[in-house]
């Protein structure tokens, strides 16, 4: 499991490093997307996920323990945060379908170019620091998506009884991926929410 | 299988139990090396029919055999199949598969459903690759350079690069199997330098293809996302960079052609001792050589890239790196020729193709080093030199090892001889249709003729004539092997467990091998290549 976070690892560096190059060469329009991004969303999704860990982790030791029903109810629980984090991410991703921020034809910045007339904001960079926003949560996203649906199949099998303090290595496979993937946002949050919040000026 | 009904009294992996079932659902490694076995050979004919096609429409200068577009199509098609259907996979996932866990002692993989399911990834990408081969094809080359497959081309460019994405995973999984096999699976006694080095260059692989294939994953679906929902992140009309879609392509597409490589000169490193009869020379830095290979080849990726537009200062940096990565591989050659030296050679037919390895892979590494040479790089890109050059790595090298490797292993994994005339035979007819199909092109290249064209000036036509012909002797190279192994199923000389006198615990079992590979668990008490202390077996089964 540790090899396969290795190439999950590389799998992610890959759209880091875009992301990298981009911010270098198209600063302004990054902290202008990142300012529009909502923070108070982000922030509470952030909370969350690491709730949701918190609740892996203790399940893995009720696993060792050998207590069976805190552990399905720490399952459960980290799938409702699970979900909670998909469904805040889908509220996020709408609002920026209202505001005309998703990539293609209907593409259009105008209100950050209006909202923010102190730096020179390119329209069509502003549009890849949304694309890389869009691949890289949608990305993770189906990282969580494939989380719960492996966190489902624990908490089934756990309620049946098959993990025992000799055997939950599932169990802590399982977990090794969840925290993995909340890894992934927690350098996700800064990158894209928190690029450059101090007022303009 | 046909072996079955005369060596039916002793029970084997072949003839354990019959059905389809039996081989659809099997986690036996040996019998998902066959299955795979059998998928690549089917990829290979396929990348093979590409390639003649190619070859009969050069052999005109004006182009009447196909049109433009077709022609795109046809040398994208062959790239792809053969780079992501074969090459990759051949080794590794063929012989690999069958002789990994036994090399090292162990009843299996690691992880045998893992196994089976990276074949079923395979598949599913493979049908998805001739789905889309069937319903028009792809034209943007293997490489998917950015902006023409994600802005331009109207073929089937999602559909591809899903296909190979899906097989990269495949990839991914064969690779973490094995590297979780060597390190928990060993035999007691079976250090890690008593590794044979057929182990230690498929670890270096592995650690490629985990490392790399996720990279290149990644890169296939921003393409992808950027062809369905067009994102910018490629696309120069929006400020997008094409040039960072080159670096994470070849980021991986770079250390690939070292997964290609690396198990073919673990395959020579295996034959090369029993038919001297020699220690290995070296073997330390034989096996270090490997990863040495693995990890320079992941700091040279731009060197693919040098009139791209890179500046001159990483341009110098890559050369250089590029130039570092002859040192591991000339230790290879030094040493396979260091162990021949005063050994007592036979003329076998792997030894043939060993012979055929090395002479290949020298010329396509020389030629290499052409390449990552600023100047001369300049003059030669998006030539034809380029295509020979990477066709002696890749054909003249990887395909040499594969095909020495299914000899010298055929005896164990069916348990029959092949016809040992008509395997040197075609080994020499591989080695002539090679050398006349590629070696003209590094001359037409240097002349000037730019690759990925369908028609070119008149008087480039001798040269390519030659080529042409040299690819129908190769492709008859090609499909001998095929047929007289499968002729050998029935009626080849019945095999004894070790016919070479190899060292290698895979000799050490019956051929073919029981289910769980050993009739009970062996013991390492001897270094590596003690051919010092193996007699050579007294008739080598040579004179038929």
């Amino acid at each position: 499991m540790w090899l396969f976070l290795g190439t999950e690892i590389m799998f992610f560096g890959g759209m880091f490093c875009a992301y990298l190059i981009y911010r270098i060469n198209y600063f302004n329009e990054f902290a202008a997307g990142s300012r529009s991004l909502n923070l108070k969303w982000g922030t509470i999704n952030t909370i969350v996920l690491i709730c949701s860990s918190l609740t892996v982790a203790l399940g893995v030791r009720a696993a060792q323990m050998g207590r069976r029903k805190l552990l399905v109810v720490l399952l459960i629980l980290t799938i409702i945060f699970g979900l909670a984090f998909l469904g805040i991410k889908g509220i996020e991703w709408y609002d920026k379908y209202q505001e005309h921020h998703i990539p293609g034809a209907s593409f259009n910045a105008a209100d950050l170019v209006r909202d923010y007339p102190q730096i020179h904001i390119d329209q069509s960079h502003e549009q890849i620091y949304f694309s890389l926003y869009f691949a890289m949560t949608g990305l993770h996203a189906l990282h969580m998506i494939i989380g719960v649906g492996l966190f489902s199949y624990l908490t089934f099998y756990a309620w049946k009884g098959r993990y025992t303090p000799a055997y939950y290595t599932p169990i802590e496979i399982g977990g090794l991926y969840w925290h993995f993937v909340d890894i992934v946002w927690i350098y996700l949050f800064p990158l894209l929410y928190l690029i450059d919040r101090k007022p303009l000026g | 299988m046909a072996t079955a009904a005369i060596t039916a009294e002793r029970e084997h992996y072949l003839n354990k139990d019959y059905g389809i079932r039996s081989w659809l659902l099997t986690t036996d490694h040996k019998r998902i090396a066959l299955l795979y076995l059998m998928s690549i050979t089917f990829f290979f004919f396929i990348g093979g029919f590409f390639a003649l096609l190619i070859r009969l429409e050069l052999l005109t200068p004006a182009g009447d055999l196909v049109q433009a577009d077709t022609y795109n199509k046809l040398f994208t098609m062959h790239g792809q199949v053969m780079i992501f259907f074969f090459l990759i996979p051949s080794i590794p996932a063929v012989l690999g598969n069958f002789l990994v866990p036994m090399m090292i002692g162990a009843k299996d993989l690691a992880f045998p459903r893992i196994n089976l399911l990276s074949w079923y990834l395979y598949i599913i990408a493979g049908i998805l690759m001739l789905h889309c081969i069937v319903t028009g094809g792809v034209d943007t080359g293997w490489t998917f350079y950015t902006p023409f497959s994600t802005a331009f081309s109207n073929t089937k460019v999602i559909e591809a690069g899903l296909s190979i994405f899906i097989a990269g995973f495949s990839s991914i999984l064969t690779g973490l199997n094995f590297v979780v096999t060597i390190h928990r699976m060993r035999a007691p006694g079976m250090t890690w330098s008593r590794l044979p080095l057929f182990i230690w260059a498929h670890y270096a692989t592995s650690i490629i293809q985990l490392l790399g294939t996720p990279v290149l994953a990644v890169t296939l679906v921003l393409v992808v996302c950027e062809r369905a929902f067009h994102l910018g992140i490629f696309d120069p009309v929006r400020g997008g960079d094409p040039l960072l879609f080159q670096h994470l392509f070849w980021f991986y597409s770079h250390p690939a052609v070292y997964i290609m490589i690396l198990p073919s000169m673990g395959v020579v490193t295996e034959i090369i001792p029993c038919f001297s009869r020699k220690r290995i020379f070296g073997y330390h830095a034989v096996a270090l050589s490997s990863i040495a290979i693995a990890v320079f080849g992941f700091l040279v990726w731009a060197h693919h890239m040098f009139v791209a537009g890179i500046s001159l200062y990483s341009a110098l940096i890559f050369s250089i790196l590029s130039y570092m990565v002859a040192i591991p591989s000339a230790i290879k050659v030094f040493n396979w020729t260091a162990t021949m030296y005063k050994g007592s050679i036979t003329f076998s037919t792997p030894m043939l193709y060993a012979f055929g390895f090395i002479g290949l892979f020298t010329m396509g590494g020389l030629t290499g080093l052409f390449l990552s040479a600023l100047g001369i790089d300049v003059h030669v890109t998006d030539t034809y030199f380029v295509v020979a050059h990477f066709h002696y790595i890749m054909v003249g090298g990887a395909v040499m090892g594969y095909l020495g490797g299914m000899h010298f292993w055929w005896p164990k994994i069916s348990g029959r001889m092949y016809p040992e005339w008509l395997g040197k035979f075609a080994a020499l007819i591989v080695f002539l249709g090679f050398n006349l199909t590629f070696f003209p092109q590094f001359v037409l290249g240097y002349l000037g003729m730019p690759r990925r064209y369908w028609q070119y000036p008149p008087e480039f036509q001798v040269l390519n004539v030659l080529s042409t012909a040299g690819s129908t002797i190769l492709a008859v190279g090609y499909v001998l092997p095929m047929v007289y192994f499968l002729w050998s199923m029935r009626y080849g000389k019945i095999a004894d467990e070790n016919p070479w006198g190899a060292a290698g615990l895979e000799w050490k079992t019956a051929s073919p091998p029981p289910t769980f590979n050993f009739e009970e668990p062996p013991e390492v008490t001897w270094e590596a290549y003690n051919y010092d202390q193996i007699a050579a077996p007294v008739e080598v089964s040579l004179e038929r």
